[in-house]
Order: C-alpha cells, then structure tokens, then sequence
C-alpha cells in the first residue's frame, strides 16, 4: 500500500475533507483490528503473566491449601536437574537434524517443482497431503511402520525384532523422520516462492558466462532468495523447537525422548504441579523468545515480507 | 544436457515425491484394512491377508470415535469460522486502511505464530477449571482462535491487498456507504481469499493434539487426535492398531477431499504470507 486513493472525493465543504477521512480511518481501524488484538493477547498474554506468578509458587492443584511463595527455586530445582538438560539434548538434536534435513530435501523438492513439465498440479496436490495430515496420525502411521510387532520395517530391512523404540537415538531418528515427512512440503512451498522470485534473466546471463549449473545455484539463485530461506528457517526452526505430537504418540517419553513442550505438559497436566510446570511454561518461553532474537538480530532476518509492511 | 533429456529426470524426480507422499498413506489404510490377527501374526506383511472393513464398524459403534468425530467436526468448524470473521475485518483494516497500530498488529501476530503452546497449557488448564469452561467445546475454541488468527490474518490481508480497490471507491463515488461499498463489492471479490483462508485455518484447528488432550477429560469435548491416545482393542488381548488406523482414515478423508478440491488456493495461501503478492 502506497497509494492511498483519497483525491479525487472532495464533496464536503468547509471543513478539510482530509482530516476528517483520516480521522474515521483511523477510528474505524481501531474498531475492525480490536476483536483480533483481544482475542491474541487473551489466551497469551494474560495466562503467561498467571505462568509468571505461579512459577515463584510452590503450587499443586492435589494440593491448593498448600500455596506458598518460593521465590526462584522452582527454576533453580529445574535447571540443576537432568532431566531439563536430557530434554533439552534431544529438544536441540530433533530441531537440529529434521530442520537440516527439511531444507535439503525441500530445496530439492521446490526445484522438481519448479523444473517439471508434465503433471505440475497433481505434483502440488500430492505434496499437499502430508501437509494437511493431522501430526498425531502421521505419528502412529510411522510408529507401526517401526513397531515389532506390526511394522514392515524391520522385516523389509532383514532385523527382526529390533525395537527401534527401545534406544533413545534409534527412537528420536524416527520421531524425526515422521516430522520430516510431515513437514518438508510446507518448507518447499516456501523455498519454491522463493525461488521463482529470482530473475530467470541473471540465471541466463550467468549461464551465458559460463557458470556451472552448481556455481548459479551458490553464486545467483540461493543470494537472491536468502530472505525466503531465512524466513523459512526461522518458522520451522521454532517450530520444531515446540515439538510434542510425535514423542507423545511415538515413545511418551520413555527412554529419554521427552522435549521441552512435553516436560512442560507432564509437569501441568499430568502432575498437576503447576507451580514448577509454570517454571517449566516460562523457561520454554524465553527459549523460543531466545531463537528467535537469534534469527532477527544475529542472522538479520528480514520479516517485512511476513508482517507485510512495505 | 539437452532439456528433453532434464527434462525427463525431473519427471523421475515428481514420481518420486509423489510416492513420498502417498506410501505412507498406502501403509495407513493397509493397516485400517487388515484384519487385527494379521498384526499379531508374528510376521507382518504390509499388504493385509484379506480386506475387511471390520475395523470400520467396529470403530463407529464406539461412542469414543463417534463423539470424537462430532466434537473435531463442530469444534474445527466453529473455529475456523469465527477466526476468519474476526480476521477478516482486521485484514480489511491492514490492506485497506491507514491507522495507527497496523504494524502492532501484524508484530503481534509474529510474536502468537512463534509462541510456544505448551508454555499455555498449565495456566490455561487451572483458569478454564475456574471460570467452568475445561472439557467443553468453548474451552478448545477460545485457544484454537487465538493461534489460528495470525495465520488467517496473514494470508486473507495478502490476498486483499490484491483487490481491485477502486471499485470500492467507484461504489462510493455512487452514493454507496463504506459498509455498502464493503459488504456489496468487495466481500464478492474476496470470497477466494476467504475460502483459502478457512480452508487452511481448518487444517490447523483440525490438526491440534496439545490443546486437545490438556483441556479436555470426557468425550464432551475430546476431539478425534485426542481420542486416538485412547483406543483399546476390541477385548484385553486384542491390539488396537487397526482400530487407530481406520480412525486415521476417517480423519484423514477431509484432508484430502480439502486438497483435491482447492490444491491452487492452498498452495496459493501458504506461500503469500511469505513472499510479496
């Protein structure tokens, strides 16, 4: 929006026609953006302040006599214990490799994508599929494709009886892989928007100089679509960070596979000690407040385009 | 390489992606087809031994599927449509207007997309207790809108900034008012950006787990990824794979009916938001 249209209405005289337009249009953005600030800030804001406070308590519901103030100690007992740290591992091994391997794949996907002749729509709605899939199902479809006793994994691979859910690495590498599937096709989608952005142009003109197809893709096509590949990085980054449908379903935990969003549900929900969940609830919080100021301050990721201001 | 010939591999590379996409949903709805002896049989096929649709009826008998199924249906659809409302007036307002607080607001909804859930789910679960709204349908809406908003935001103000605004004013220069002009003109030529945007903002209510197994305890509210955690077999010795996995099916079936039928407005969606229209 740079253009706003407001010359050529010019009916009211006496008073400056404009003042009063930006006035309303102010008054009336106010009124149409209210329902979507009160219904955001609701169930986030408000419940994370409540988090706050009830992190410095010793609080169980089993217990609501027993409130008392504890001041720090509820993250003192969290971060000294091993458990926080054995999440955290795995939180960052998960992020890290299924987020690597998303954007290799889903660069390879948004080119075949991009290249293809024939079938380009029943491509898309293909890759659509896993995207829309609900989490949870994914989760138990690669979960009994693993299993001993129902999967065709092992029998394929000639290991019979190999409990890929009994090892910690062998259980979060599948726990990654049905992330992975879920997810690539909305980072390619993402990659692929991206990529159609670069000027076929310079690509010919790099061609013409002589630059190898691997030399274009590193020297033209991948600095010019470095703000669409940031941005993706940083959402699926995140998002990633905040995994818990496919440990619960797959593993529930067991063998050291818990993640940072589900300590934090074991903690409130299934313990109901909410004082210490809470504590939990905030440390998440900062983390991805965390990642996040890494991604917009260090890597100077442009979210312009996402906020879509100009 | 002559472009016939990368031609075809790029071909080769769409058949792959497309058996990527579906071979685990063959897997599915093998499993969904077996019957529940060939799961314990010791030495698991991937095709079953024979179809039935055994699994099926079993798992519409129960109140836990059938009520699920209610629940995820109304729940969703309730969602989605206040979310898309409520965005789309706050849309309006971005694409169309200049105030104060446009830029608040889309940081806003930066901030709610990258927020962390879980970090909710323990308030949330004491203040719904409270105010009487835990294993209720309202209990999952209020979260589901909060964090489907920005993303129906994003995507409908997209699609509006590509709107033909002079018609609007072409209407007001007739004698229509504002509210005519928007309720006349522009909501037929947004309708496609509307449809988009519900269709993704139902994936996402459809979708959720967390908010779904923390907020609610009976099946009054349970929606159907909740219930899946749920599922026993038909007696104690009886695995309740099959069952699990023709539920998946049924859930999935509006997945795909959804893709089928809006694949260019979904893909159309969910790169806008990332990259200028």
């Amino acid at each position: 929006m740079t253009t706003v249209h407001s010359a050529p209405i010019q009916t009211e005289p006496g008073k400056p026609a404009a003042s009063v337009r930006v006035r309303g249009e102010r008054r009336l953005g106010l009124y149409l953006t209210l329902p979507s600030y009160v219904v955001m800030l609701l169930v986030t804001a408000y419940p994370l302040g409540y988090a706050l406070v009830l992190s410095l308590h010793n609080f169980r519901l089993t217990d609501p006599q027993g409130r008392s103030f504890v001041g720090l100690s509820n993250y003192v007992v969290i971060l000294s214990d091993p458990i926080w740290w054995n999440d955290f591992a795995t939180t960052l091994a998960i992020t890290v490799v299924t987020v690597a391997a998303e954007l290799l794949l889903g660069f390879w996907f948004a080119f075949v994508m991009l290249r293809i002749i024939r079938g380009r729509g029943p491509l898309r709605t293909a890759i659509l599929i896993p995207y829309g899939i609900v989490t949870v199902v994914s989760a138990f479809i690669w979960r009994y494709a693993f299993a001993v006793d129902s999967g065709f994994v092992n029998q394929w691979l000639n290991i019979s009886g190999f409990d890929w859910f009994g090892d910690r690495w062998s259980a979060i590498f599948v726990i990654c892989l049905s992330e992975i599937w879920k997810t690539t096709p909305f980072i390619s989608l993402l990659l692929l928007a991206g990529l159609v952005q670069v000027p076929e142009d310079i690509q010919e003109a790099a061609k013409v100089d002589g630059a190898t197809a691997w030399q274009r893709l590193w020297k033209v096509i991948l600095p010019n679509m470095k703000a669409a590949i940031m941005v993706a990085l940083l959402f699926r980054t995140l998002d990633a960070w905040r995994i818990f449908d496919n440990p619960y379903v797959m593993t529930n935990g067991a063998n050291n596979t818990e993640t940072i969003s589900f300590l934090a549900y074991r903690q409130n929900v299934t313990l109901v000690n909410l004082g210490m969940g809470s504590a939990v609830s905030v440390l998440l919080f900062l983390t991805v407040a965390v990642i996040a100021w890494i991604f917009i301050k260090v890597f100077k990721t442009d979210l312009s385009q996402v906020r879509g201001d100009q | 390489m002559t472009s016939a010939k990368s031609g075809k591999w790029w071909t080769i590379g769409g058949i792959v992606i497309v058996l990527y996409s579906f071979f685990p949903l063959l897997w599915m709805a093998s499993l969904a087809f077996k019957p529940p002896s060939d799961i314990v049989s010791g030495s698991p096929q991937f095709w079953p031994t024979t179809f039935t649709l055994e699994n099926f009826a079993e798992i519409f008998s129960q109140t836990l599927f059938t009520r699920a199924l209610i629940n995820s249906l109304g729940i969703a659809i309730l969602a989605t449509t206040v979310s898309v409302i409520i965005a789309m007036f706050a849309a309006y307002a971005i694409a169309r207007l200049e105030f104060r607080g446009k830029t608040v607001l889309l940081s806003l909804a930066l901030g709610i997309a990258m927020f962390p859930q879980a970090a909710l789910v323990g308030p949330l679960f004491d203040m719904w207790r409270g105010l009487g709204i835990y294993d209720t349908w309202v209990g999952l809406i209020i979260p589901y809108l909060t964090f489907a908003l920005p993303l129906s935001i994003w995507t409908m103000s997209a699609f509006f900034r590509q709107i033909p605004w002079e018609m609007e004013h072409a209407a007001q220069v007739d004698g229509a008012t504002r509210w005519q002009a928007f309720r006349k003109v522009i909501v037929p030529l947004a309708a496609p950006g509307v449809v988009t945007t519900a269709i993704l903002t139902f994936f996402f209510c459809w979708n959720d787990f967390l908010f779904a197994i923390s907020l609610t305890s009976t099946d009054s509210a349970r929606t159907v990824p909740a219930a899946l955690a749920f599922f026993q077999g038909a007696s104690y010795f009886e695995s309740p794979v099959p069952y699990i996995m023709a539920a998946s099916v049924i859930v999935t079936i509006p997945v795909v009916i959804l893709v089928l039928i809006f694949q260019r407005r979904i893909v159309a969606g969910l790169t806008s938001g990332a990259v200028k229209g």
